[in-house]
């Protein structure tokens, strides 16, 4: 199967959802802060994460990732070296991680941003009148509806994160694209090895979008809905 | 910061650019071209036309540009039949794979954002239209159409400055684009902000032109949305 | 929602621990090299995810022989030099070229082989080759290497096609994307020509040397600028596997040929 090379693809898919998932993890809490902080009364917080979310949004994937793969390490180095801390290592899976969610962090601001807002006004306002703190009223009674509106954005970024995972493989993260490569070298079967990978992806992305789908219904129950 | 090697990278970074821009303009025109018959057929009520549709933007759509463009250029170089057949004139050359992979890539997504935004046109429009006895061809490009196109613009400026991030990709199959620039530069002397901040910029400049030419595109065709609260908030300002 | 959040924080900080912050000992009792795993012969991934090739088991050599634990970790070639500067790891065993150009960025130990350089294409398709003879011909050659320099250097009226990575030349060139290619002449017939695909292409002309081992050239493994310390310790096990025959026999396992190139 694979000319005997699946095990190994498995093992570099193993790794491909590891990564997505824990950007996701990473991404959900910068987005978090990120539209905490575009929202925020302060002009420095809105104006820090506006030069976040602009300057990642200008910017191909690819070059944000080698530009942080290759620079942050090296930003660590001379911070470790100037503080005589010794070498502090970075892994390559902890590096593309950091990158990807830091990344999507940017798009999902934009999403819980958009989503906080369509949660009505009366709402914060009715906690604060019940002299909720505006922590307390952020937490339990914003974000939990805030859910609701963002599950399409945030389905999106998902998918489009999976996607993006396969770019690591260009930094050499040892993920399923990179491991079909280097079968497709030495068994000279690139079509086989990618076709392969591509049905998985295509798996995964079909799973996520069910998965989804059952997410935004849970989520709205209880929501009339337009009648045609 | 080492200015010497920016300044001697400069023709290249040039070159680059020429190459991102030439695969960016050639991707774009061609897709383009074959979203809005695409998108037409993906709304239609006949199943023939809009499974097959809805089949290839499933497929596009669910898979990464990376590994579509690794399965034209490398994948099907691995068959003899394709070597020898009279495609592989085409298929042998990088810049056709890329083209090729990003063509059918944009297609798909911006397939679906056409597709969306006529299935939101009005649907006292289409009454109009249907009153006045216009349908097929001139119903389509009379009414439809134009007020779809316009109602997708946003949407598909974002889907534009998504290909123009994507031909990064195209630094993997020997096209000497930005990135590939830069990560020679960097490869050569060592030097991150020399190498990938000098593409972090172009890549910027490129981004903020493609946004403003939409915007001003945006400001030409959806003239019509603009409510008079904008007045208002100008008179506030 | 707020529990998902809280869990996964301690998920990440948990996975983040267990990869681990190593502070590198100074006397090298743990190494981290680079390997391309993309190069057969010299190095490449067998389907259960090991590594293996020449430049693998010379690696493996010289770590048992300066009792050094040794861990692979797979680079792009793209991204050797980078990766090296960045500490992703400490050495580099990938078949990398000693060049002047490179000392600029690194420190080399000795050569551990030496082959020549050789023209690849279709049988009988160029009787000399020269200048004149490959004008306006497509050259296949990695880039940001001795030989891609040599090409742009001296066949400045051919097109020139650069790829990221040695074992591409031979891809490019199976499926006809140039007419001619430029690379390693062991790893050319050792694994491409005697394949399938290589069936109808065969060396073209003489073997050309670009810096052997004994003009400061050859093939070395690559480290960071001053890590002397590590450098002496890698030339004296290179020295002493060369002088037990352990290198020998690695040689042999692979090639016909003795390409240790003193």
């Amino acid at each position: 199967m694979l000319h005997g090379y699946l095990p190994a693809i498995l093992e570099g898919l193993e790794l491909t959802l590891k990564v997505s998932a824990l950007s996701l993890a990473i991404a959900c809490v910068f987005g978090l802060i990120g539209a905490s902080a575009k929202l925020s009364e302060s002009r420095a917080a809105r104006w820090s994460a506006e030069v976040y979310t602009t300057l990642i949004r200008g910017l191909p994937e690819l070059v944000l990732m080698l530009l942080i793969f290759y620079g942050g390490q090296i930003g660590i180095n001379r911070l470790a070296d100037a503080q005589g801390w010794g070498y502090i290592d970075i892994p390559p899976f902890l590096a593309g991680v950091l990158t990807i969610g830091f990344i999507f962090g940017a798009y999902l601001t934009e999403t819980f941003r958009g989503a906080i807002l369509a949660v009505p006004r009366g709402q914060a306002e009715a906690g604060l009148a019940f002299a909720l703190s505006r922590t307390q009223v952020l937490w339990r009674i914003v974000l939990p509806q805030m859910v609701r509106h963002a599950i399409p954005g945030f389905a999106n970024n998902w998918l489009i994160m999976i996607k993006a995972s396969a770019l690591v493989s260009i930094i050499g993260l040892d993920d399923m694209v990179h491991r079909a490569g280097l079968a497709a070298a030495t068994t000279r079967a690139p079509f086989t090895f990618y076709m392969a990978v591509a049905l998985i992806y295509l798996t995964l992305t079909s799973v996520s979008i069910f998965v989804l789908s059952r997410v935004e219904a849970r989520y709205s129950l209880g929501v009339k809905k337009v009648q045609f | 910061m080492d200015w010497k090697i920016v300044i001697d990278s400069l023709p290249l970074y040039v070159g680059g650019i020429r190459t991102t821009l030439v695969l960016l303009a050639i991707s774009l025109a061609s897709s383009f071209l074959l979203s809005v018959p695409l998108a037409v057929a993906r709304v239609s009520p006949r199943l023939w036309l809009s499974r097959p549709v809805w089949f290839f933007t499933y497929v596009l759509r669910g898979t990464p540009l990376l590994v579509q463009l690794f399965i034209i250029y490398h994948g099907l170089a691995q068959f003899e039949a394709v070597r020898e057949s009279m495609a592989w004139v085409l298929l042998k050359n990088a810049w056709f794979c890329a083209w090729l992979a990003f063509t059918m890539n944009s297609t798909a997504y911006t397939t679906e954002i056409f597709a969306g935004a006529l299935k939101a046109t009005a649907n006292g429009e289409i009454e109009a239209a249907r009153a006045y006895g216009l349908s097929g061809l001139k119903l389509y490009s009379r009414v439809l159409l134009p007020s779809a196109l316009r109602r997708a613009l946003p949407q598909y400026s974002n889907e534009v400055v998504g290909l123009m991030h994507a031909t990064a990709i195209a630094s993997t199959v020997t096209l000497v684009d930005i990135t590939r620039v830069a990560r020679d530069v960097n490869a050569n002397h060592l030097l991150v902000t020399e190498s990938f901040g000098v593409a972090a910029v172009i890549y910027f400049v490129l981004t903020f032109s493609l946004v403003g030419i939409f915007k001003l595109l945006e400001r030409r065709f959806l003239r019509h949305l603009r409510t008079q609260s904008v007045g208002a908030a100008v008179a506030r300002a | 929602m707020v529990r998902t959040l809280t869990a996964a924080t301690v998920l990440v900080a948990a996975l983040a621990a267990q990869s681990g912050a190593f502070a590198q000992s100074p006397d090298w009792a743990k190494i981290r090299i680079g390997v391309e795993a993309n190069y057969p012969p010299f190095s490449q991934m067998s389907p259960d995810g090991k590594f293996s090739g020449f430049d693998i088991d010379i690696a493996s050599a010289i770590c048992a022989q300066i009792k050094a634990e040794c861990t692979m970790v797979s680079q792009e070639w793209d991204g050797m030099m980078p990766a090296l500067n960045a500490k992703k790891f400490d050495m580099i065993v990938a078949s990398m070229s000693i060049t002047e150009e490179r000392k600029k960025s690194a420190d080399f130990s000795d050569s551990y082989y030496d082959i020549p350089s050789t023209w690849i294409g279709k049988t009988g398709s160029f009787s000399t080759i020269n200048p004149a003879a490959l004008k306006g011909k497509k050259i296949i050659v990695t880039r940001n290497t001795p030989r891609a320099r040599f090409v742009q250097d001296n066949y400045k009226e051919s097109e020139v096609l650069l790829v990221a990575k040695e074992a591409e030349v031979t891809m490019e060139l199976a499926a006809g994307r140039g007419d001619i290619g430029f690379g390693s002449s062991l790893a050319a017939t050792a694994a491409f020509l005697k394949a399938p695909e290589g069936r109808s292409f065969s060396r073209l002309g003489a073997p050309v040397i670009l810096g052997g081992a004994a003009q400061g050239g050859g093939v070395g493994i690559a480290m960071r600028k001053g890590e002397d310390a590590l450098r002496m310790k890698v030339n004296a096990g290179l020295k002493a596997i060369s002088g037990n025959g352990v290198y020998k026999t690695i040689n042999d396992k692979y090639f016909d040929v003795n390409i240790r190139g003193e």
